[in-house]
């Protein structure tokens, strides 16, 4: 089954470019000024949108990312709540592909099979989560495989190359590669080490690999994206939406227009890459 | 829930996937897992082996004062007048808590696995205290997590931490409890993943740390089920153990759990009770999910968040389990049942009058229950009660419950 993540990634192929792929908290800081950051990023050149699913316990993210989940959820959002934001985008946009990036316990209190379900009705074609290694593959990568919705699975600096088969076993969409050892939000990892490993993972996969976790400017995003499919930015895009909140989560500015601001320069970063690769 | 049907041994879990029936597991970020296998694999080598066995047995002797004593408590039996209550004595331990016997065992596997710092997380403190100790025994760096509202109710164990030279760094996310300061944690060790041993203190967190945490506590048990057949001649009528993450419980029920007569109960924190959110009784008013690499009962909303619950003693203030008791649980083999606040708080002030020893609240909890059910009970019946701290870190709390200044 082809997703649209796989359409996209083999268009950026033939163009010569990697990705931006773009997290934001889904929900954050309430469901419309989500809504609108959510149609902002195509629109300022982000190719993949990755919407966070808050979690009270995100044990694998930085402080920002914590805030953002915590934000979006005193603002009442729910697992329901994401998936009619996914819905509700793809009203106006059938391309950009959605990935839905979080932790088990509430696809697991929703129920996975209704989770898949309503997934694949609301437009969602690819998950993340990142407290299911292959080791639990049936709980849910298994059935969102049957069901035609992409598993993307973490690679890891601890991931070895014997493991490395096993992570890539059940992956599909792209393979997102965590620069470092560490929590989101954390500093960029020597880049010549992202490289190296970037090529480590193309040598036993024909999938795409994007690399996430501290990368935050444009310049940085060139240069990951000079060997890499795909550059993840999340902490920094969150960061944008909370530079413009006041003390009582009073909006000061427009988030949307914050954020678009960042993902245009990160876009001409991503777009410059293969010239950094030449280089 | 279907209910599982009746093993044959109730004491043969986890499966090589780390579950005991659909709890346990390993649910955690892609970076953990190989440190996770690692440990797996180093744990496998030594629980057999007579060197690390004996080596652990001579410091648990010699270092933390094993056995603890099995004490008739004689006055609190007087005072109820029903069944003979004992009290395994794990508060006299040194450090003042069960929480040593899983900090040696642990650190000794960390030294073998040639580990240069240890992380820990806590909720009362006792096993902070416990880790700093051993840390400082063997020469580690130690940093312990702890929730800042913890820092502020345990202040004399925050102290001690710091006198033995671990660095206490104080989590302020969430409610700033025990589940937090275990978020913290795996922060650091997602971080650290190179020379960093992560110390966990309860019977919880992703495979196979409920397992290792369960046989190095199954001490208790082990020799309370010894004890009283040295003193009485017979196994317990019961046992009784406090539950929060639930290692004093899991060590006391383990070596029982194969012994049909005996009736095992775990306590766990009611709270202002459990009508409300202000309780930590996860298997009596939560459901299955999956937090911490485990997947366990839990104090969830309908969205799958996870609460933060209270309870009066910071050691049981945690929304969650360990996987064993849950299994346990459902298997039914396993009583669980809620004490409030209050009546912990009745059984700390009673156990201290009668019995001249100040309980840990955990404890309390425990001791509660008995309060409850001993006067029913006949005169030969006996019932055992793990005494798995002291409670001079909790005086302070007490005071403010009584309205007292110290």
């Amino acid at each position: 089954m082809v997703t649209r993540i796989d359409r996209r990634m083999a268009k950026l192929r033939n163009e010569g470019r990697p990705a931006l792929v773009t997290y934001f908290m889904g929900g954050d800081p309430d469901y419309d000024t989500s809504l609108s950051i959510m149609k902002a990023l195509p629109k300022a050149g982000a190719d993949v949108i990755e919407m966070g699913m808050p979690f009270s316990d995100p044990m694998a993210d930085g402080p920002a990312i914590q805030a953002a989940g915590l934000r979006a959820l005193k603002g009442g959002q729910t697992l329901v709540k994401t998936l009619k934001l996914a819905s509700d985008f793809r009203a106006g946009d059938d391309e950009t592909p959605i990935v839905l990036m979080g932790y088990y316990n509430p696809i697991y209190i929703y129920g996975v099979d209704r989770f898949l379900k309503d997934a694949i009705a609301s437009g969602i074609d690819g998950l993340i989560v990142v407290d299911l290694p292959p080791e639990m593959d049936e709980e849910l990568c298994i059935p969102a495989l049957k069901a035609g919705i992409n598993f993307i699975r973490l690679a890891t600096p601890t991931t070895d190359d014997k493991r490395l088969l096993k992570v890539l076993q059940n992956t599909s969409g792209f393979v997102y590669y965590v620069s470092m050892t560490g929590i989101t939000g954390s500093a960029l990892a020597d880049t010549g080490k992202v490289a190296t490993a970037v090529q480590r993972i193309k040598g036993h996969t024909n999938l795409p690999v994007c690399v996430g976790f501290g990368v935050k400017t444009a310049e940085q995003a060139r240069v990951i994206g000079a060997n890499a499919d795909g550059v993840v930015v999340g902490t920094a895009i969150v960061n944008a939406v909370a530079n413009v909140l006041g003390p009582k989560g009073e909006k000061t500015a427009d988030p949307a227009e914050a954020v678009a601001t960042l993902v245009s320069g990160l876009a001409q970063g991503v777009r410059s890459a293969r010239l950094a690769a030449a280089e | 829930m279907n209910k599982p049907a009746t093993p044959n041994s109730f004491r043969t879990g986890p499966d090589e996937q780390g579950m005991f029936g659909i709890f346990g597991g390993r649910f955690v970020a892609e970076t953990l897992m190989p440190l996770i296998l690692d440990l797996e694999k180093n744990w496998n080598e030594v629980k057999n082996d007579p060197d690390f066995r004996a080596e652990l047995t001579d410091l648990s002797t010699h270092y933390a004062g094993r056995p603890s004593k099995l004490y008739f408590a004689e006055g609190l039996t007087r005072h109820l007048g029903g069944a003979k209550v004992y009290f395994k004595r794990e508060d006299l331990n040194h450090t003042g808590s069960h929480k040593i016997n899983n900090c040696l065992g642990q650190i000794l596997l960390a030294k073998r696995m040639g580990k240069k710092r240890i992380i820990a997380e806590t909720g009362a403190g006792q096993h902070g205290v416990a880790s700093a100790t051993v840390a400082a025994r063997f020469g580690f760096p130690c940093v312990v997590y702890m929730g800042a509202t913890d820092v502020a109710r345990q202040s004399p164990n925050v102290f001690r931490m710091k006198l033995l030279g671990a660095e206490v760094r104080p989590v302020t996310a969430g409610h700033g409890t025990l589940k937090d300061a275990m978020n913290e944690a795996l922060r650091d060790w997602v971080t650290n993943v190179e020379d960093t041993y992560y110390l966990i203190g309860t019977a919880a967190g992703p495979h196979p740390y409920p397992e290792l945490v369960r046989d190095f506590q199954s001490v208790i048990g082990t020799e309370a089920r010894a004890q009283i057949l040295e003193q009485e001649g017979r196994l317990p009528d019961t046992i009784i153990a406090a539950v929060g993450g639930g290692s004093n419980a899991i060590g006391m029920f383990h070596p029982f759990l194969d012994d049909k007569e005996v009736r095992i109960i775990g306590i766990e924190a009611g709270g202002r009770g459990l009508d409300g959110i202000e309780h930590c009784a996860s298997m009596n008013a939560g459901s299955p999910g999956v937090l911490h690499g485990n997947r366990t009962y839990l104090l969830q909303n309908a969205d799958g968040q996870i609460m933060d619950g209270h309870s009066i003693s910071a050691g049981l203030d945690y929304p969650g389990v360990g996987p064993e008791h849950s299994w346990l649980r459902d298997s039914g083999r396993v009583e669980y049942v809620p004490i409030l606040d209050d009546e912990a708080l009745e059984a700390f002030k009673l156990t201290t009058r009668v019995e001249g020893i100040i309980p840990a609240l955990e404890s309390a909890h425990a001791i509660a229950h008995a309060v409850k059910i001993v006067p029913a009970m006949d005169k030969d019946q006996i019932v055992i009660v793990n005494l798995s701290g002291r409670g001079d870190k909790d005086v302070h709390t007490v005071a403010s419950m009584l309205g007292m200044e110290i």
